[in-house]
């Protein structure tokens, strides 16, 4: 492990103190940034030269972020853990049987999440909820499964203090997952997202409308592009997280991000950027990922020691990392502007040209970069439409449309996105508020979910404009719980937070109402 | 395809929530034989007669008179509707001629995102012999074709129309024949017998009334109407819209808009009539 001055251990200090003494922070969220803090003393990577350049700098001139994971990740980033084995199995580590009815089921299920670590400490994935619990709720009184599945809900809101956790229904109508859609309608909880895959095949109109009109109300779920996921990713993926697609029984090592637009100040022009300034910082962070990961699979000893591994909830090649970026869209802004043109991402076809370009040669960088601990999806790691951060001022999240800057057709809208989502298959999306009036025709979103699904686009979410939850960048937060955060009273979900940010800095109460 | 079904589009709508189930193309024809005082789209009533009026108060130059007819330049538009407001003839210069090959081009580019199209007004039967073929050509690409109408026009007359229609939706404006014309200047014996006609031939998609206080009877209107549909097996939607300002000529804007409770009245009405899809708006 290599020294580090005094300077920044008093520097840290300082910060820790501050933590112990912070009057917003609840006490798991004390916790965890005390952990975060002394993680930040620990140099133990061998980081590639040239990073210290490109990360260690502020928003505006930051070329590649690590998104906290710490200096000595201790365990992989995002975990998936094969719910459907510990349903059928049990656990011998937690001492639990296989369930034999509903509420065996969810009382098993709770107490795995508080067993599954993740980069906020929380599961980032709590399972296909309709799947895991609909052989429970077969021959059963519909009213107590309800009660029970809503109680089950509610004990995840309240414990599980991080919107970034995410179930999945669907594609297939069942039983639980009808249910599962009638009580999250009933309550504005943030936790746990929720997705909805959705097959054209597979999904019947009546599910996929109990899905539209519980999103009208409650923000979620979102929709998923399964045919997509699945000619990518295989049978056995995921949604967690955001909207990230991962596989079962494996995850995510790490996440880092290229911020675009600070990438393309540095250019000169157009071929600049494509040709010297991009390739140079994707190189970087790649290693950057790859010595990350090299450190969590040879040297934390997680995958041996972790009882997820131990009972194979989890197996280390199932494991993958995501490539992210954000900035597509200021990154084409600025370099129009450097070639004297005014055409704007979104709204002008040689901009959005310009972004496929970008997007080709991200894509094509990736498929020739190598991790051998990457072998879950052909060596290589997943591009990721990273949602941004809290922090973020006059960052586009991944390859979305400024806001403010949304084209005055919806249709026109969907077609930009049309051509961006094919490249993300660890996740991308975008987000629609709609005017209450569509309450009255759920229909509407319903026929554009399926065209959406038709045309190469993989995720969308929408939400009332007029309800309290509401998505921000990929997940949920309430407006009034932003509301007691500004008044500086305590909030139960670290997430607000970030949601106050992105209110304050990304504008996301302004995004265009459809 | 000859000329003669060339039409003054007003306006098209990519993507419409409010104008039939599911997600629709909305197409606006200008052109109308009432003259409703509550009428929310006052400038699609009439063809303009090149008065020059907007011409010379259009801010961006968007509006040129040549040969005694308005030429638009859509590039030019900043959409500030200061054209439509100043037009005293209910007219609108923003209009284009357009075959019903050219309404399907555009209506294409929203597929597979809509289901169907509407057509709108304006009063869209002004012009049978476009809808015919306009809608002939929806059905060739699957989809679905559903007509707004004032119910002036005599579609117990044309079979053909009905034909490659999916379904009419109805304004049924008032019931009584003296509070019909007072309200829209027209009587409304085509429109009653054009509702019990569709209804017969399960033609009939929605029915729609605009409830304003102290202009008419709304009250008696949604009670006959219901009683009449209810004799009908299939189940028509009974839509109830609420009166709003936005839109409405300045002689007219002083109406009050119903009030939610009254709305939910109404609603109870039809309801007690045998109504069972009741839409308030
Ligand atoms: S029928 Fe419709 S378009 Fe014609 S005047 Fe009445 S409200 Fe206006
Ligand atoms: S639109 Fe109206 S104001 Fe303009 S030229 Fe025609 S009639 Fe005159
Ligand atoms: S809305 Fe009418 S007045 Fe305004 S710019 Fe366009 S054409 Fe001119």
């Amino acid at each position: 492990m290599r020294e580090i001055s005094m300077e920044r251990v008093n520097k840290t200090r300082e910060e820790m103190l501050g933590v112990v003494k912070s009057d917003v922070l609840t006490h798991e969220q004390k916790v965890a940034n005390m952990a975060n803090l002394a993680d930040s003393l620990l140099e133990v990577l061998d980081l590639p030269e040239g990073l210290d350049d490109l990360l260690n700098k502020g928003i505006d001139e930051q070329c590649i972020c690590d998104l906290f994971e710490g200096h000595a990740p201790l365990r992989p980033r995002y975990i998936i853990p094969d719910y459907e084995k510990f349903m059928k199995e049990g656990s011998e580590f937690l001492q639990l049987d296989p369930p034999k009815d509903l509420l065996e089921a969810v009382n098993n299920l709770l107490i795995f999440y508080k067993h599954v670590p993740s980069v906020t400490n929380y599961p980032v994935y709590v399972g296909s909820l309709d799947k895991l619990l609909d052989p429970f709720v077969q021959d059963m009184d519909e009213e107590m499964a309800e009660k029970i599945i809503k109680m089950f809900l509610i004990h995840m809101d309240r414990t599980i203090l991080d919107s970034f956790c995410h179930a999945n229904i669907g594609p297939e109508p069942t039983k639980a997952g009808f249910i599962i859609l009638k009580v999250i309608g009933q309550m504005q909880d943030a936790v746990p997202n929720l997705t909805m895959k959705v097959d054209k095949d597979l999904t019947s109109d009546e599910l996929l409308l109990a899905g539209v009109n519980t999103a009208l109300h409650s923000a979620k779920p979102s929709f998923a592009n399964n045919k997509m996921f699945e000619s990518e990713l295989g049978k056995d993926y995921v949604i967690a997280s955001c909207y990230n697609g991962l596989k079962l029984g494996g995850g995510s090592y790490t996440l880092c991000r290229l911020i675009l637009g600070n990438i393309a100040k540095k250019a000169t022009d157009v071929e600049d950027f494509i040709n010297d300034k991009l390739p140079y910082v994707m190189d970087i962070m790649a290693r950057y990922m790859d010595e990350r990961i090299r450190f969590e699979v040879e040297e934390s000893g997680f995958f041996e020691n972790n009882f997820l591994a131990k009972e194979g909830f989890i197996h280390r090649d199932r494991f993958t990392a995501m490539f992210g970026l954000v900035g597509l869209a200021d990154a084409v802004n600025i370099l129009m502007e450097k070639e004297g043109k005014t055409g704007r991402f979104g709204s002008n076809k040689e901009a959005d040209d310009l972004g496929v370009r970008i997007m080709d040669k991200i894509d094509e960088f990736n498929t020739h970069h190598n991790n051998k601990y990457c072998e879950a999806t052909d060596n290589h790691f997943l591009l990721h439409a990273q949602v941004g951060i809290a922090q973020d001022i006059d960052v586009t999240p991944g390859t979305r449309i400024p806001i403010g800057e949304e084209p005055e057709e919806l249709i026109d809208h969907l077609k930009v996105i049309s051509r961006f989502h094919k490249y993300f298959p660890s996740g991308t999306g975008d987000i629609f508020p709609i005017d209450a009036t569509v309450h009255r025709n759920p229909e509407y979103v319903m026929d554009i979910i399926k065209g959406a699904i038709n045309q190469d686009i993989r995720y969308l979410s929408f939400y009332g404009s007029d309800s309290d939850v509401i998505r921000i960048t990929g997940y949920l937060v309430k407006k009034s719980e932003i509301e007691k955060l500004e008044n500086h009273e305590n909030v139960k979900h670290d997430t607000t937070a970030l949601g106050m940010g992105a209110k304050h800095n990304g504008h996301i109460l302004e995004r265009k109402v459809r | 395809m000859s000329n003669s079904l060339k039409v003054p589009v007003n306006r098209i709508i990519p993507f419409s929530s409010v104008d039939g189930p599911g997600n629709r193309t909305a197409v606006f024809l200008q052109g109308c034989g009432f003259d409703c005082k509550y009428c929310h789209n006052p400038e699609t009533r009439n063809l303009c007669v090149a008065c020059g009026r907007c011409v010379q108060e259009c801010p961006t130059g968007a509006l040129t008179l040549v040969d005694n007819k308005v030429i638009f330049d859509y590039n030019k538009c900043c959409k500030c509707d200061t054209c439509i407001k100043v037009c005293k003839h209910g007219a609108s210069p923003r209009i284009r001629w357009m075959e019903p090959a050219e309404v399907l081009e555009e209506v294409k580019s929203n597929m597979p995102f809509i289901r169907g199209v509407t057509t709108s007004g304006g009063e869209c039967t002004t012009y049978p012999e476009f809808l015919k073929e306009f809608f002939r050509l929806c059905k060739d690409v699957g989809l679905t074709t559903l007509i707004d109408s004032n119910g002036s026009y005599d579609f117990s007359k044309d079979r053909e129309l009905l034909e490659v229609t999916d379904g009419v939706m109805l304004d049924v404006k008032a019931y009584d024949l003296n509070e019909h014309i007072n309200v829209t200047g027209t009587d409304n014996k085509m429109v009653l017998q054009n509702m019990e006609y569709l209804a017969s031939v399960d033609k009939l998609f929605e029915v729609r009334t605009v409830v304003v206080p102290g202009l008419f009877d709304y009250e008696g209107t949604i009670a006959e109407v219901s009683n009449k549909l209810s004799a009908y097996k299939t189940n028509i939607r009974y839509k109830i819209i609420a009166f709003r300002p936005n839109g409405v000529r300045q002689e007219y804007r002083n109406y009050n808009s119903p009030d939610r409770a009254e709305l939910d009245r109404l609603a109870e009405i039809a309801k007690s009539k045998g109504i069972k899809d009741i839409n308030i708006i």
